[in-house]
């Protein structure tokens, strides 16, 4: 009962701000929103059983992939009303698209009396625990895999976003390391109340 | 009420890669509406392939959605790097101005 309860609470809020998500003028609005929709489908999460995936997705996705929407759409100076100009010429596209996968949804919907039925087995592993047991076992080459398209993605991004400009002074590691005592410092005795002339 | 079923959580998520898609269509000149619509995609596939996992009592369907979550994370990072470098160059994100690379 109450989990039905919660069950349409989480739902109604993920759908209503994924709408607002893509129809909402200010972009910074979006990012809020997409940020509610990916707390509340965490809740979804914890409701079926996966407890370990509905924290990874608040830290990675609202902690990680969010902000780093907001800084970009805060970072970039752009007039948005004018982006929006093709809003009436694509409505119609868009809701052509839109409704057919809406008919095969109700498909789905209406035909669901050969799928699973039973309520989620509560295990008595922790589900963090039972997904580290086969984690680190039987998907030990993909869980490989993952880490190095993140090295990938890392330095990637890194690359694109790095930029050399005129006029900035930079160190020169390899500069530094050849210069040799003889041209960098020099002795002089100096008399007193007479000073010295720089080269 | 109603007894919360595999078909609900399917509904969910079908009705978020819906939104997704039509995100797509009529956003179709700002990149970085495109981006999330992409995101929201991507959430509604975790939530279909973790609803299964969960019904069917199988741990598959969670590991795979962790893997799209480092994907979605990592091609979040190059998007937006990208969107970065392309607005330094050009001035703009419209999607229109960016046919360089058309042969």
């Amino acid at each position: 009962m109450i989990e039905s309860l919660f069950f349409y609470l989480f739902a109604s809020i993920t759908c209503l701000s994924g709408l607002m998500v893509i129809s909402s003028r200010n972009p910074v609005h979006s990012v809020l929103f997409l940020i509610l929709a990916f707390f509340n489908a965490a809740g979804l999460f914890v409701l079926l059983g996966a407890e370990f995936l509905a924290m990874l997705l608040v830290v990675v996705y609202v902690g990680a992939v969010a902000v780093l929407f907001l800084f970009v759409v805060m970072m970039l100076d752009i007039n948005y009303a004018e982006l929006r100009d093709g809003f009436q010429r694509y409505l119609p596209l868009g809701l052509g698209v839109g409704g057919l996968l809406l008919i095969e949804i109700l498909f789905v919907f209406f035909n669901s009396e050969n799928m699973p039925q039973t309520a989620p087995v509560l295990n008595e592993v922790s589900n963090t625990r039972a997904l580290g047991l086969v984690l680190y076992t039987d998907y030990i080459y993909l869980f490989q895999l993952a880490g190095l398209i993140l090295l990938v993605a890392m330095i990637g991004a890194i690359t694109l976003t790095l930029r050399k400009r005129e006029n900035v002074r930079r160190q020169s590691i390899s500069k530094q390391n050849e210069r040799s005592r003889e041209e960098s410092i020099e002795i002089v005795s100096v008399t007193s109340g007479s000073g010295i002339r720089s080269k | 009420m109603m007894e919360v079923t595999l078909s609900h959580y399917l509904s969910v998520s079908a009705i978020l890669f819906v939104f997704g898609v039509f995100g797509i269509f009529i956003n179709r000149k700002n990149v970085i509406t495109i981006l999330m619509s992409i995101e929201l995609i991507l959430l509604s596939v975790n939530i279909n392939l973790v609803a299964f996992s969960a019904y069917t009592g199988t741990l598959s369907g969670q590991v795979f959605s962790l893997f799209i979550l480092t994907v979605a994370a990592a091609e979040a990072a190059i998007g937006l790097a990208i969107l970065v470098i392309y607005f330094r160059n050009r001035g703009s994100i419209a999607v229109e101005d960016l046919n360089v690379m058309k042969g």
